[in-house]
C-alpha cells in the first residue's frame, strides 16, 4: 500500500497505525501521530486503519531553543 | 548556609500556576553531542527546559528523541513551536507538542523574517488567542514592544517573552528601557528570551527586574558549554540579587567614599 509518511512516499503493509508503527520499529510511547492533519491520540492508535495515499506525520522532540 | 537571595527573601516564580525553582530556563539544541547538553543543563540550575517538534527521522529511527537524554519527573519539557512562520503551523505543532503529554505549556513562536528571526507579532496574537481557548498555557517569544506585549496578556498568555535581540545573534540586551517598561506595566511573568551571549548579558537583563531568562546559543556554542552554564546560573542569581537589592542611583560627578574631614595639614 503507498502512504506518505512525513513527506516521503512508502510502501507499506496495511493495516492500523499502531500496526504501521510496529512496522517501522517505532515506539508507540515515543511519537505523536498525525492521520491527514488530524491528531491521532495514543490510545486510539489501534482503532484508525491506514488507507491507500493517506498522509501520516510521525513527531517526537528534539534538541531546540 | 543561606543565600544572598534567601536572606533578601525572593518570591519564587509561577507561570500559569507551576512555580519553578530557577529563574534561568535553557535550551537543548545546537550542543556539540548529548553528553555535553546534559552535562551544561545540570551545571545552569534550571528546572524548564526548551524542545522542538519535528518529523522522526525513518531511516535513523533508533538515534531519536532528546528525551533519552532528558529525564522529564526531573526537568520541565517547555515545547516550543520554533521555525513557524505562520498562526496555523504554530498551532499545528502545539497541539502535536501536547500530545506528547507532558503539559500544556508552549513556547509560542510565529516567525516573521527569515534573516533576524523577528516575530510575525498578527500571527503570534492570532495563535496565541486560539491556544489560550484551547487551555494552554502560553509562553510568547515577542519582540521588546510594550503594546503587544499587553496584547498578548490581554489574550491571556501565561507568561511574555521579549527578546534582548535576535535569536543566536549574542548581542546582549539591546533596548533595556523597553523590557523594563513591559516588566513595568505587565502583571504576567516577564521572561527575557534569545539574544543573550555572555554571563555579563544575563546580569544586566535579570538587573532590569524581569521575572526570568531563557538562552540556548550562548550556552552550546560556547567553547565550553559546561562552564558557560554555570556562569549563566551564577550571572542570573547576581542580577537577580542586584536588582532586588536597588542599585545606588546614577551621578555625572565624583563623591568621595572616604570622609574629607580629618586631613592632615
Amino acid at each position: 500500500m503507498d502512504v506518505v509518511i512525513n513527506g516521503e512516499h512508502k510502501k507499506i503493509k496495511g493495516g492500523t497505525l499502531l500496526e504501521l508503527l510496529a512496522e517501522l520499529e517505532l515506539d508507540p510511547r515515543a511519537v505523536v501521530v498525525e492521520h491527514n492533519r488530524k491528531i491521532v491520540r495514543r490510545v486510539g492508535l489501534a482503532d484508525v486503519t491506514v488507507a491507500e495515499g493517506d498522509a501520516i506525520e510521525l513527531v517526537h522532540f528534539v534538541g531546540g531553543g | 548556609m543561606t543565600t544572598a537571595v534567601e536572606t533578601i527573601r525572593d518570591e519564587p516564580l509561577t507561570i500559569g500556576g507551576h512555580t519553578f525553582t530557577s529563574r534561568l530556563m535553557v535550551g537543548t539544541g545546537k550542543y556539540p553531542d548529548m553528553d555535553t547538553m546534559v552535562r551544561a543543563i545540570e551545571a545552569s540550575g534550571a528546572e524548564v527546559v526548551t524542545v522542538a517538534v519535528r518529523r522522526v527521522n525513518l531511516d535513523r529511527s533508533k538515534e531519536s528523541s532528546v528525551l533519552h537524554f532528558l529525564d522529564p519527573k526531573k526537568i520541565f519539557l517547555l515545547a516550543n513551536t520554533a521555525g513557524c512562520y505562520t498562526a496555523a503551523d504554530a498551532i499545528r505543532y502545539a497541539r502535536l507538542a501536547r500530545e506528547a503529554g507532558f503539559n500544556d505549556f508552549v513556547k509560542l513562536e510565529v516567525i516573521g523574517d527569515e534573516e533576524t528571526l523577528l516575530p510575525d507579532v498578527a500571527g503570534l496574537l492570532e495563535a496565541a488567542k486560539v491556544l489560550v481557548q484551547e487551555g494552554f498555557k502560553v509562553l510568547a517569544y515577542t519582540n521588546e514592544d510594550l503594546v503587544t506585549a499587553l496584547r498578548l496578556e490581554d489574550a491571556g498568555c501565561a507568561a511574555v517573552m521579549p527578546l534582548a535581540s535576535p535569536i543566536g545573534s549574542g548581542l546582549g540586551l539591546l533596548n533595556p528601557f523597553s523590557v523594563r517598561t513591559i516588566k513595568r506595566r505587565l502583571h504576567v511573568p516577564v521572561i527575557v528570551d534569545a539574544g543573550v551571549g555572555t554571563a555579563s548579558d544575563a546580569c544586566v537583563t535579570m538587573e532590569q527586574g524581569v521575572d526570568g531568562i531563557l538562552m540556548n546559543t550562548a550556552i552550546a556554542a560556547a567553547q565550553d558549554p559546561v562552564a558557560m552554564a554555570q556562569a549563566m546560573r551564577m550571572a542570573t542569581i547576581a542580577g537577580r540579587t542586584a536588582f532586588l537589592a536597588g542599585r545606588m542611583p546614577k551621578r555625572e560627578v565624583a563623591m568621595p567614599s572616604s570622609p574629607t574631614k580629618g586631613m592632615l595639614d
